[in-house]
């Protein structure tokens, strides 16, 4: 048992409730300060905070660098994906309006909530990514190496 | 004076301080811990300024996810930063002193602080104010209408930017390292020692499908070395 017992404890405590609020900032968006980019940051935070404390291991067992990868790629794919299928309802591209083109207010938001997840999933997967990539390079570090 | 005017100028102070110290410290461990907390003071500015999107993605990305990323740098490397002579720091002091005469050259063209007629406030800023209340009363918020949707192809350049600042890290060191096979001295001198696994794991010459002409080359090399010992023998 390694000896920053009250570091597990509390960030336990905290990491659940540190994604909760990044997912609080993505959808809340709209009418306060926060959106994909701030979300994606607090949401790998909570990642790179997880092993930080229990270890670079345990982070890989709960996230997967696959996922990292993968989330990365989707993230970009999502964004410009909305934007082609702004195309193909015949809209510019990334014109929102297209989508209900009776309201296209609707059409606006649905689009931004759909971008704003594309951007959530590329920022806090690169986010992850470079954390593992450097992470790795070497074992883990006693107290002692500081 | 009104007391958010003391609130600026007291965080202004701290930075400068914060600034100094790092200037003046050799510990890079020091140096990164206070390179957070002034991301952290300067988040708390921004919200003094009203400015909360800003404050929100320094407190983010400046204190929280660039401060673990150094960290993580500056475990592959020394703990300490050497010393710069004298003679080495006279230029860069004359580029600074020069750069800040200029700034405050130029305070004088700048608007007055909280001016409702300054350049940012009066064209494009009304304009997106007035046309998001029409075009999406679901969303108030002008940052994030103008982020996504006003300036969806500028979002869209930042995500791929990201993404490619992504892959670029993963192309360099991989995505899972060499973890274990591969130990950084962190006050020595020596870093790499074995070979990154991807180039080990290539196939060796034997096993992989070459051009024909290739294995002549090879097996006259072969030859050559073994006349050579031979002759040496």
């Amino acid at each position: 048992m390694t000896p920053h017992v009250i570091l597990r404890v509390v960030s336990k405590f905290l990491i659940p409730l540190i994604a909760i609020f990044a997912f609080y900032v993505q959808f809340h968006g709209d009418f306060g300060p926060g959106g994909g980019f701030q979300a994606g940051v607090i949401l790998a935070a909570s990642v790179i905070l997880y092993a930080l404390i229990f270890g670079l291991d345990a982070a890989k067992k709960a996230l997967p660098p696959s996922w990292v990868r993968i989330g990365m790629m989707l993230g970009v794919i999502v964004y410009g994906g909305t934007g082609v299928a702004t195309w193909l309802v015949g809209g510019n591209f990334l014109e929102y309006g297209a989508f209900t083109p009776e309201h296209p207010d609707h059409g606006i938001h649905l689009g931004i909530l759909a971008v704003e997840v594309g951007v959530l999933l590329a920022v806090a997967s690169v986010m992850v990514a470079i954390f593992y990539a450097f992470g790795s390079r070497q074992p883990d570090l006693t107290d002692e190496d500081w | 004076m009104s007391p958010t005017i003391i609130l600026d100028i007291g965080f202004m102070a701290m930075l400068v301080v914060v600034a100094f110290a790092i200037v003046r410290l050799r510990s890079l461990f020091a140096i990164v811990m206070l390179q957070g907390v002034y991301s952290l003071v300067s988040a708390a500015w921004f919200v003094s300024l009203d400015a909360v999107d800003v404050a929100f993605t320094e407190a983010a990305v400046g204190a929280g996810v660039s401060t673990v990323l150094m960290l993580a740098a500056m475990l592959l490397a020394d703990r300490e930063s050497r010393p710069v002579p004298m003679s080495q720091q006279i230029g860069p002091l004359v580029i600074v002193v020069l750069a800040g005469l200029a700034m405050f050259y130029a305070l004088g063209d700048m608007p007055a602080y909280g001016d409702a007629h300054s350049p940012a406030n009066a064209y494009v800023g009304m304009d997106y104010i007035e046309l998001t209340q029409k075009d999406t009363p679901h969303i108030p918020n002008v940052v994030t209408t103008v982020l996504a949707s006003y300036r969806g192809y500028d979002t869209f350049g930042e995500a791929v930017v990201i993404f490619s600042a992504g892959l670029g890290v993963l192309l360099l060191l991989g995505l899972n390292g060499n973890a274990g096979k591969w130990r950084a001295q962190p006050n020595g001198t020596r870093i790499a020692a074995a070979p990154a696994p991807a180039a080990r794991k290539r196939p060796m010459p034997k096993d992989a499908p070459k051009p024909t002409s290739k294995p002549k080359t090879v097996s006259t090399t072969k030859a050559k070395a073994k006349s050579k010992k031979g002759g040496k023998s």
